[in-house]
């Protein structure tokens, strides 16, 4: 009895605690609300976006969560699942980032950055296959017709 | 008594709008280039559909207007004024064919803030457009800063007279060699040397950073466009922030301020006057100004505590404040920020140098140095006339690549185009605070929008109101002609109704 009272107590007071702390928290609640997050340790959900720039044994990643993307500054020994980076011809692995947030980063120059502690893959990217728009084929061949057309009709009008 | 235009007049207007339309074709083949290269199947689709449709609209109106008469003032004013809103319809079509538009109005937007060197924009998704419609965005902003017209001089126009007409309609009153055609050419070849080492240096700093080689110098390439031509868009949604890399945030910072100088001056280092950077009135005055605005910014940045440190207070107040005076608008702070962390002071001395812009014949707009130099001037002269006895002769003299008397002419045309440009800026703010935003978020806007600039303070967004939108694309525009060319087009339109 006394041991159920004590998980039950366990439960009901830490797991709260870690839902609230543990939630990522979206990228314009923290490019918002920087002053209040700053220093404290975030989760931050999102996809990575463009290059992984390697700085000796760290790299800078950018997630993007909503319309905006944060920099990470990063051990390189963490990125070993990532395969995916977002661009045109693919979307980018999903990761949770834990780690230090700065509104200023005294250490970059003033940049709005989580420093990572750790970092998991949670959804794969992908290659995007690029399929020819049909539509957009035959409106550029009409168009093709009509350019045609005129340039010859021209021709017989100087003439 | 208003002379209703002929139909002689619609009709060199209409051979020479299509000759320009015919260069911004021509320039619709870079992204094709690229998009072939990148093997990015729809987006060439999207520049084919837009190349032909421009061909089409250029072909049509050569062969129906087409004509051997010159062009007078007004009608290279109107032509001048028309191509630009061509060239934002006629541009749009590739990025509205996307989808990264919501709309078209909202592709316009973005065609309109390119070409005219402004940098505000409503892309969505960024970070997964392709790498042609990047080139676009880009290429419309190194087109634009030199001047659309500029590109078909080069090309197409053979009329002296004519060319030059057209030349002043686009806010250049200043020919640096003899020949208007010669002077569009060294236009171009100032830009082409910057371009290669600009994407060079770029390029070299993206690489170091730890960028993969052929994104680190596409990314120079697309970024030097941006800053030489003033414009502030950037490849990534993070704009310069994106790549967290101080060596490339100073090299852009030395293009953006050759981007802000006259390219009158440009000649004159070329040519081995480089004395002249010291004695020209408006590299003085931009001096002085970046000093008084930086000051401002400086308490302002100190009174909100944004940033305690030097180093970062240098590398987010200066840069912001560069890319302000310069009008370009790249940012290394997100839009929020301006409003969250910098205090109303700091905004006030940003706006102050946003406001002012580099100088006369460069890439920038604003109301420039040299009228700000010559006002000062005027200011002067009259705090002179009062102090000195009656009888004295007061002369003021100014130098800006000769020494010249202030004249009367020169002081009147600099207060003029300023008055213009400080009622573009109260009016953008006016319709910012009908719609319901804030004073100080709608001044700023505003004046990013009239004085190309493209700084943010997050005002600019896909689901701002049609009609702020048409409002900011208006004041691009206006800002952009400094107001002659748009004056004399609604003037046309207004004789066209009621002339006789």
């Amino acid at each position: 009895m006394r041991i159920k009272f004590l998980v039950l107590s366990f439960v009901l007071c830490v797991l709260p605690f870690r839902f609230v702390f543990g939630q990522p928290i979206s990228s314009e609640a923290l490019i918002k609300n920087a002053l209040e997050y700053d220093g404290k340790t975030v989760v931050y959900e999102g996809e990575i976006i463009g290059d992984i720039m390697k700085r000796g044994p760290y790299a800078w990643i950018n997630v993007k969560e909503g319309k905006s993307a944060i920099g990470i500054w990063i051990h390189r020994s963490l990125l070993q699942d990532v395969v995916y980076t977002g661009s045109y011809k693919s979307r980018g692995d999903t990761v949770e980032v834990t780690g230090i947030f700065h509104r200023a980063c005294p250490e970059h120059g003033g940049d709005l950055d989580i420093h990572a502690k750790a970092l998991s893959v949670t959804s794969r990217g992908r290659t995007v296959t690029e399929s020819i728009n049909l539509d957009k084929r035959k409106m550029a061949i009409i168009l093709l017709g009509a350019l045609c057309l005129v340039w010859i009709l021209s021709l017989f009008i100087r003439k | 008594m208003i002379l209703k235009p002929r139909l002689q007049d619609v009709q060199v207007i209409g051979y020479y709008l299509g000759k320009i339309i015919m260069g911004i074709a021509l320039a619709m083949l870079v992204p094709i280039g690229t998009g072939l290269f990148f093997a990015e199947t729809n987006p060439v689709l999207d520049f084919v559909i837009a190349i032909e449709v421009t061909l089409l609209v250029g072909l049509l109106l050569t062969r129906i207007c087409f004509t051997t008469r010159d062009l007078n003032w007004m009608e290279g004013m109107i032509v001048v004024s028309l191509s630009w809103l061509a060239a934002m319809f006629l541009g749009a079509i590739p990025l509205a064919l996307s989808h990264h538009w919501h709309s078209y109005l909202d592709a316009c937007f973005d065609a309109m803030s390119g070409f005219a060197t402004t940098g505000l924009a409503l892309v969505q998704d960024l970070d997964h457009l392709s790498y042609t419609h990047n080139i676009w965005r880009h290429l419309m902003m190194f087109i634009g800063g030199q001047g659309i017209v500029i590109v078909a001089l080069s090309f197409f126009v053979k009329s002296y007279s004519g060319a030059f007409r057209m030349y002043v309609g686009e806010a250049r009153d200043e020919r640096i060699l003899p020949n208007v055609i010669y002077t569009a050419r060294f236009l171009w070849l100032v830009s082409i040397v910057y371009l290669i080492l600009g994407t060079l240096a770029l390029g070299s700093a993206g690489f170091l950073g730890g960028m993969k080689p052929a994104h680190a110098f596409f990314h120079g390439a697309c970024i030097f466009m941006a800053a030489f031509d003033t414009g502030g868009f950037a490849p990534q949604s993070q704009n310069i922030l994106f790549y967290h890399n101080f060596s490339l945030e100073l090299v852009t910072m030395v293009i953006m301020i050759l981007g802000a100088l006259n390219f009158k001056l440009h000649y004159q280092l070329w040519t081995g006057n480089r004395k002249e950077i010291i004695k020209n009135i408006e590299t003085l005055t931009f001096l002085v100004t970046v000093m008084f605005s930086f000051l401002i910014i400086g308490i302002g940045l100190n009174q909100s505590g944004a940033y305690p440190e030097v180093s970062i207070f240098f590398r987010k107040g200066f840069y912001q404040l560069i890319s302000g005076h310069t009008g370009t608008g790249y940012q290394t702070i997100y839009a929020s920020q301006f409003m969250s962390d910098w205090s109303p002071l700091a905004l006030v001395g940003l706006m102050g140098a946003m406001s002012l812009g580099g100088a006369v014949s460069s890439t920038t707009g604003a109301i420039k140095m040299l009228r700000v130099g010559v006002i000062f001037k005027v200011f002067l002269e009259d705090i002179k006339r009062i102090i000195l006895p009656e009888r004295a002769v007061v002369v003021q003299k100014l130098h800006h690549i000769k020494d010249m008397f202030l004249e009367d002419k020169l002081a009147r045309s600099a207060l003029l185009i300023t008055l213009a440009y400080l009622a573009l800026y109260g009016f953008g703010a006016l319709m910012g605070m009908v719609l319901g935003y804030p004073l100080l978020d709608s001044l700023f806007e505003s004046i990013s929008a009239a004085a190309n600039v493209g700084l943010s303070c997050g005002l600019t967004q896909a689901d701002m109101p049609p009609l702020l939108k048409i409002t900011y694309i208006f004041q691009m525009w206006a800002g952009r002609l400094e107001f002659m060319s748009v004056f004399t087009l609604i003037g046309f339109f207004v004789a066209a109704v009621k002339g006789r």
